[in-house]
């Protein structure tokens, strides 16, 4: 495998899981579970 | 063959995406645990059927709402989204637009409704979804802001055709008492829908070609991604028969790490000399095809 390929496939997991120790999921899926009014075109 | 593997990967994860089937009955949205998973592909989170959050979607809220949450001491800067697409893009890159994106297959079916097809797309458009994705999903949500410093989600409020059709209708059927809202607004959303709905009988994924800003951050992977398409240049004849097949308008030969290519593996089956091929990792996917005798010749 590449190089290159290994450094952002780490990258992205390390900001997956700073993410995650920050709390980040809670926070998505309260807003996933609410109907976003204006994403439909109401709001 | 492999078209049919792929059309049966794109339907199981439309279902996987869009697992509740309740909703006729709880006339809402789910609300459970599994919101918190990413969508791979676009994928409103306010379709009522819908199981996993849109990244999109999401990373406009939290840039939206980044002042009030610094302001509260929470620092949810869209890592966790940001990390999930990336990993996804490091593997896959744009190959999640052709294999697993609900949107993306719509645009196919409708494409296949019989009639003259204009697939040519300009090509200045096709850089249209970066700017998009740069402005409307992260500018602009992060700097137009109101008095109270929260800003609007632009790409879903003013353009996203998927969460027109997945959500806004839907949603509009299943609770009447929205209905009374409806503005401009919705009328600005359902004109984009039409125009890509419309678009996409005459040209292949005009919008995943044109617009998707989840389309373009995936591109920015194509010279990384794990798994990829690769030209052996020794058994190219430059005949072009992968020009002829691409569904996004790439020309293989001449770039095989073009950020439009979405691995459908089409110009795989189509060219005759065996000259395409799948590899993960470097590691080459497949049995090697015999060079015909054309190519050997040549």
């Amino acid at each position: 495998m590449r190089k290159s390929t290994i450094i952002v496939l780490a990258l992205f997991a390390a900001l997956f899981l700073a993410g995650i120790s920050a709390g980040e999921p809670e926070r998505v899926l309260d807003q996933a579970i609410r109907i976003c009014l204006s994403c439909i075109g109401i709001g | 063959m492999m078209e049919r593997v792929r059309r049966l990967v794109q339907v199981v994860f439309t279902f996987l995406t869009n697992g509740y089937w309740a909703f006729p009955f709880s006339r809402n949205i789910y609300q459970g645990p599994l919101k918190a998973i990413c969508s791979p592909g676009l994928n409103c989170y306010s379709c009522p059927a819908s199981t996993t959050y849109c990244p999109i979607g999401a990373i406009q809220q939290l840039m939206a709402g980044l002042r009030m949450s610094l302001e509260m001491g929470q620092l949810y800067l869209g890592w966790y989204v940001v990390g999930s697409i990336g990993v996804l893009g490091g593997l896959f890159g744009r190959m999640v637009c052709g294999w697993l994106c609900p949107f993306g297959m719509i645009q196919e079916l409708l494409h296949r409704i019989p009639g003259r097809k204009f697939d040519a797309i300009p090509g200045l458009l096709r850089y249209l979804k970066f700017a998009v994705l740069a402005l409307m999903v992260v500018a602009l949500p992060l700097f137009a802001v109101d008095e109270f410093g929260a800003g609007d989600p632009w790409f879903c409020k003013y353009l996203c055709p998927a969460g027109t059709l997945e959500a806004g209708i839907p949603m509009i059927l299943l609770q009447p008492d929205l209905r009374h809202t409806l503005g401009w607004l919705y009328v600005n959303k359902i004109f984009f829908l039409v125009l890509f709905v419309v678009w996409s009988v005459f040209a292949n994924r005009p919008f995943c070609r044109t617009t998707c800003p989840l389309g373009a951050f995936y591109g920015l992977f194509s010279r990384v991604k794990m798994v990829r398409l690769s030209l052996d240049e020794e058994r190219c004849t430059e005949c072009r028969a992968c020009h002829q097949v691409c569904p996004m308008g790439v020309r293989f030969n001449e770039n095989p790490v073009d950020t439009n290519c979405i691995t459908c593996l089409r110009c795989q089956k189509a060219c005759p000399y065996g000259a395409i091929h799948l590899e993960a990792g470097g590691v080459r996917l497949g049995a090697r095809q015999s060079r015909p005798a054309q190519a050997q010749s040549s």
